[in-house]
């Protein structure tokens, strides 16, 4: 299973390092990774291989959305097939 | 495989945070044909038996679903087969005990609302039948969750207009009883023609003698999302306002359909049907009326409105269809006119009336729903406004159905607020000529000629 991790947020040092980190320590592989950054505003999305998760996949989403405020930075997690069933044929 | 388009990702995201996309509900239609018994006690607790070992898990797979998509699933709820049938072996005549275990099922299961207190009369009514009509007022007054239905038409069998008749009195009597919360308990019974049998939206939602043992419809929702659309692609013609109504209902329809799929495999249910509807809620945005002005009316309910509702409904379907592998349900605009912020608006400024929204449930899903009207508006009135919705859907070979509220003690000029998805609505005025005579002539209206089928 794969999820795609977006953050999206005013930009500041270390988003991705803080967010990685997190991932490494729950044992998901980042696949994938785009990141912007429009004026000030930033917009990353990664797609992670969570099929070797350690800890459930609601503990992670809580973990990066907790993240995320503490960093005034919008950190969702979704399985990626809510975004293959509305944008792929 | 690639990383998916970051627009696409975003696009997702922008709809779900900013414009209101949701599943509007997860119903499990739940068979009780195997609930029959002799008494109205055994055969109530054969049904909360029932129910609540089936849907133990709703709740927990509808939140999980939510969790792991990033969706907001907003009902998880329950249909049942017509409790009419479901009882008719018992002696005893009284039906409001089985409505209260209806009641206590879905509050153990931790679900809002069950559906299927309801008959199916659309040509006569048996005994069962009756009896269940007799004790709506009661069921409804006395229970906070259950929802009734009673089917009084088809294309096939015409309208019966006794049953017509016995509604607007039972519409009253729910109102009277229910007056101390301005006869809330009217918004809880819906009189239907053609009535779906895998409608997963309340309060019109019950599980068909067609049915499966146990099936998951999904409820999609999304006039935010259509509006935020049509903003954003600015100047164009008809045939591309369309286009883009038809892109947007193809996405959310996906999303349905994913979740639908999900749903009924982890809950080892049967794939029921994705529901296409546009449902509106107070939520300022979340609205069908604001679609309708982003078309291009100044106030939803001018002339015009019929046109764009039409256009709208059909472009809707026509995007969903290709979006799920089942579509059922209602699958079309809704109007409410308490649960759409732009519906109250333009009813509070005179725009709307009762006649327009007979005229737009003609080329829309549903029929004349959620409209407060005085209290005093006679059982015979209420009576004819029913036999005129339900005459549109008998005609058109469609769909149509009337929930009014006639709110005990008050009058044009007053307003009701029901709170929540429910929403509030100013009083609208009725005719106050009499139908009376044509109401009480009884008897059925016939089939129209089109029913003429095989």
């Amino acid at each position: 299973m794969r999820a795609v991790i977006t953050v999206v947020g005013k930009d500041a040092v270390g988003i991705i390092a803080d967010v990685s980190n997190v991932l490494k320590r729950r044992s998901a592989n980042i696949v994938d990774i785009t990141q912007s950054v429009l004026q000030d505003l930033f917009a990353m999305i990664m797609l992670a291989d969570i099929s070797k998760l350690e800890g459930d996949f609601i503990e992670l989403a809580d973990e990066l959305s907790a993240l995320g405020k503490s960093l005034g930075l919008d950190i969702r997690v979704m399985h990626e097939d809510i975004f293959n069933s509305m944008h792929r044929i | 495989m690639p990383l998916l388009n970051s627009f696409d990702i975003l696009e997702t995201i922008k709809m779900i945070s900013d414009e209101h996309l949701d599943i509007r509900t997860i119903t499990m239609g739940i068979s009780l044909s195997d609930c029959a018994a002799d008494s109205v006690a055994k055969c109530a607790q054969k049904i909360y038996d029932k129910i609540t070992r089936r849907a133990e898990n709703l709740v927990s797979v509808g939140t999980r679903i939510e969790q792991e998509y990033g969706i907001p699933v907003i009902n998880k709820r329950i249909s049942v087969t017509p409790i009419a049938i479901v009882a008719a072996a018992c002696e005893d005549g009284n039906y409001a005990p089985i409505a209260q275990a209806l009641d206590r099922a879905a509050q153990t299961v931790g679900i809002n609302f069950i559906g299927g207190y309801s008959a199916l009369v659309h040509k006569g009514m048996t005994v069962s039948d009756r009896r269940l009509l007799d004790s709506i007022p009661e069921a409804l007054a006395s229970t906070e969750r259950v929802c009734s239905s009673v089917n009084v038409a088809t294309t096939r069998a015409g309208i019966n207009m006794d049953a017509v008749a016995r509604l607007g009195q039972i519409m009253r009597d729910t109102a009277y009883l229910t007056r101390e919360s301005d006869s809330f308990g009217c918004a809880k019974l819906v009189v239907f023609a053609n009535s779906p049998e895998d409608n997963p939206f309340m309060a019109g939602a019950y599980h068909g003698v067609g049915e499966a043992e146990c099936a998951i419809n999904v409820g999609v929702s999304g006039p935010g999302v259509v509006r935020a659309a049509i903003e954003r692609h600015g100047e164009m013609d008809l045939t591309e306002l369309a286009d883009v109504i038809k892109k947007t209902a193809f996405k959310i329809t996906r999303m349905g359909q994913l979740v639908a799929y999900e749903a009924s495999k982890r809950l080892g249910a049967e794939f029921g049907i994705v529901d296409l509807s546009l449902a509106p809620t107070p939520a300022v945005g979340d609205s069908v009326a604001r679609i309708l002005e982003a078309m291009g009316l100044e106030t939803c309910g001018c002339h015009g409105t019929t046109a764009c509702l039409a256009m709208l409904n059909d472009a809707v379907k026509k995007g969903g269809v290709m979006a799920s592998s089942h579509v059922g349900g209602l699958s079309g605009a809704f109007i409410p006119v308490s649960e759409d912020m732009g519906m109250v608006e333009a009813a509070q400024k005179g725009v709307l009336t009762l006649d327009k929204l007979e005229a737009m449930t003609a080329v829309c899903s549903v029929g004349l729903d959620m409209i407060a009207v005085p209290g005093d508006t006679s059982a015979e009135i209420l009576s004819a406004i029913i036999a005129d919705e339900i005459a549109i859907g008998v005609i058109n070979n469609k769909t149509t159905a009337v929930r009014l509220i006639p709110v005990w003690g008050k009058d044009v000029g007053d307003s009701i607020s029901f709170g929540g998805l429910w929403g509030e609505a100013p009083i609208m005025p009725v005719h106050r000529e009499s139908p009376a005579k044509f109401i009480g002539r009884g008897g059925r209206i016939p089939a129209p000629i089109h029913s003429q089928r095989n």
